[in-house]
């Protein structure tokens, strides 16, 4: 799985960061960071963090 | 359980209904819902999609990998526990083994007062705004009932679109109930400053126009133009169609901590009533787009009879109306103790909500990391 946040779309709503903490987090000026490619233990909670984005920003794409 | 029935094609169904799918359900699915459209984001609907111009599409991709069948455009009118079927009308009831109720919820009525006139509106899901987007494009002088979180957000767009508004509330303050005094009384400033003409503790007695409304006659006595009038006075769970099911509805179908009205039977989103630990005593309803999706989540799990993956959500909102970024965790509002405890350029700032001295909750304006701590924090002591 690749993991693809679309800056522009992104408006910090941080519902990624509390579903799956383990990829997704908070940087000290308030950016967002994450894991392009996480492991597959940490696939569902990323698929419900694309879900429950309010801005959609998050796209995932099959791995290369 | 071999059919699964969603009642609910928003958020919360189709979060209930990808989780059933991720924890490998894969027995018949269909998802009724009243709407013709398949599940799509509400936020934007009283923010971007109000803009000028081609909307950008609020469909939510995800629900069109779910191997179900859609049953769209009736919405189901009854439920019978005993033959396990939802009804629909007249046409075919629909058999389930576990059943996910998510109807959400339906803007509250236009009050009587307010009808019988062209270019009263209320907004709640893509065709109401559609309605909007189209009342829009002669630029007509507006008037919004209701101030709070939907009235101040259309408000604020309409404003963006040069349009007179008028907001009208017979609370005193906007967002009150949400927010409490202190910070609604911001808000109120933040709507003067932006020249919104605030008419707080205010009814509307009668709209006037020939055939189509041109003015309001409010109770103090003013008239305010009045080209187009927006109501958004608030929500009500669809619970209508449960009355005779025997399911206990109290304002909202009341489920226990995991989703669970009753075996095999599920409910989440805007239209479930449950007990939060953070707030000790009658039930709640959370109505804000990330609770629908956790819950759906947690809503599947019990159906399956999981062991729910993570703890309960607690509660959050945001909101964004001119250049504020407000978001929330827990319980906020004018229930609560209110105190700011950090401001910053920008007007950024950071507040808590207490009851009997114990945090309930956390508002913030422009500072997504204070809200993530928060959250942390009220997590911790759901434990």
């Amino acid at each position: 799985m690749r993991v693809q946040v679309d800056r522009a779309l992104c408006e910090l709503h941080a519902q990624c960061v509390f579903i799956a903490p383990g990829v997704f987090s908070l940087t000290a000026d308030d950016d967002l960071e994450y894991d392009e490619t996480p492991a597959p233990g940490q696939h569902a909670a990323v698929r419900q963090a694309a879900l429950a984005c309010p801005a959609q920003a998050i796209r995932l794409l099959a791995s290369l | 359980m071999k059919e699964v029935v969603i009642v609910g094609a928003g958020v919360a169904g189709l979060s209930a209904a990808a989780e059933l799918r991720e924890q490998g359900w894969d027995g018949h699915l269909t998802i009724i819902g009243d709407e013709t459209h398949r599940p799509y984001r509400r936020p934007p609907l009283s923010k971007d999609y109000l803009s000028p111009g081609i909307p950008e599409s609020v469909a939510i991709p995800q629900a069109d990998d779910l191997d179900a069948t859609w049953l769209l455009g009736l919405p189901a009118t009854g439920l019978d526990l005993d033959a396990r079927t939802v009804l629909r009308g007249s046409s075919d009831p629909v058999r389930f083994d576990g059943l996910v109720i998510a109807t959400g919820a339906h803007a509250r009525q236009v009050p009587t007062n307010l009808r019988g006139i062209d270019g009263v509106l209320t907004l709640r899901g893509l065709d109401d705004a559609d309605r909007l987007r189209a009342a829009l494009t002669n630029d007509p002088a507006v008037l919004v009932v209701g101030a709070g979180f939907l009235g101040t957000e259309l408000a604020a767009t309409f404003r963006a679109r040069g349009l007179p508004v008028t907001l009208v509330d017979r609370a005193r303050l906007p967002m009150i109930r949400a927010l409490g005094a202190e910070l609604g009384s911001r808000v109120a400033e933040l709507h003067e400053t932006h020249r919104v003409h605030l008419k707080l503790g205010r009814n509307v007695r009668q709209l006037l126009g020939n055939g189509r409304v041109s003015h309001a006659h409010l109770d103090d006595g003013t008239a305010v133009r009045a080209e187009l009038v927006v109501v958004a006075t608030g929500s009500e769970p669809t619970t209508g169609w449960l009355l005779s099911s025997g399911l206990a509805i109290t304002s909202g179908l009341l489920v226990d901590s995991s989703g669970v009205a009753s075996p095999g039977i599920v409910a989440a989103g805007d239209v479930a009533s449950l007990r939060h630990p953070l707030i000790p005593g009658s039930p709640v309803r959370i109505e804000h787009f990330a609770n629908a999706a956790e819950q759906g989540t947690r809503a599947a799990q019990a159906l399956l009879e999981l062991k729910p993956r993570r703890p309960m959500p607690v509660p959050s909102f945001w909101s964004h109306f001119y250049h504020w970024r407000l978001q929330s965790v827990g319980f906020t509002g004018d229930s609560f103790a209110y105190q700011t405890v950090e401001t910053g350029p920008g007007e950024q700032f950071v507040g808590e909500f207490r009851h009997d001295g114990r945090l309930v909750g956390a508002v913030a304006n422009n500072n997504p990391a204070a809200i993530v701590k928060y959250r942390r924090r009220l997590q911790v002591e759901m434990e």
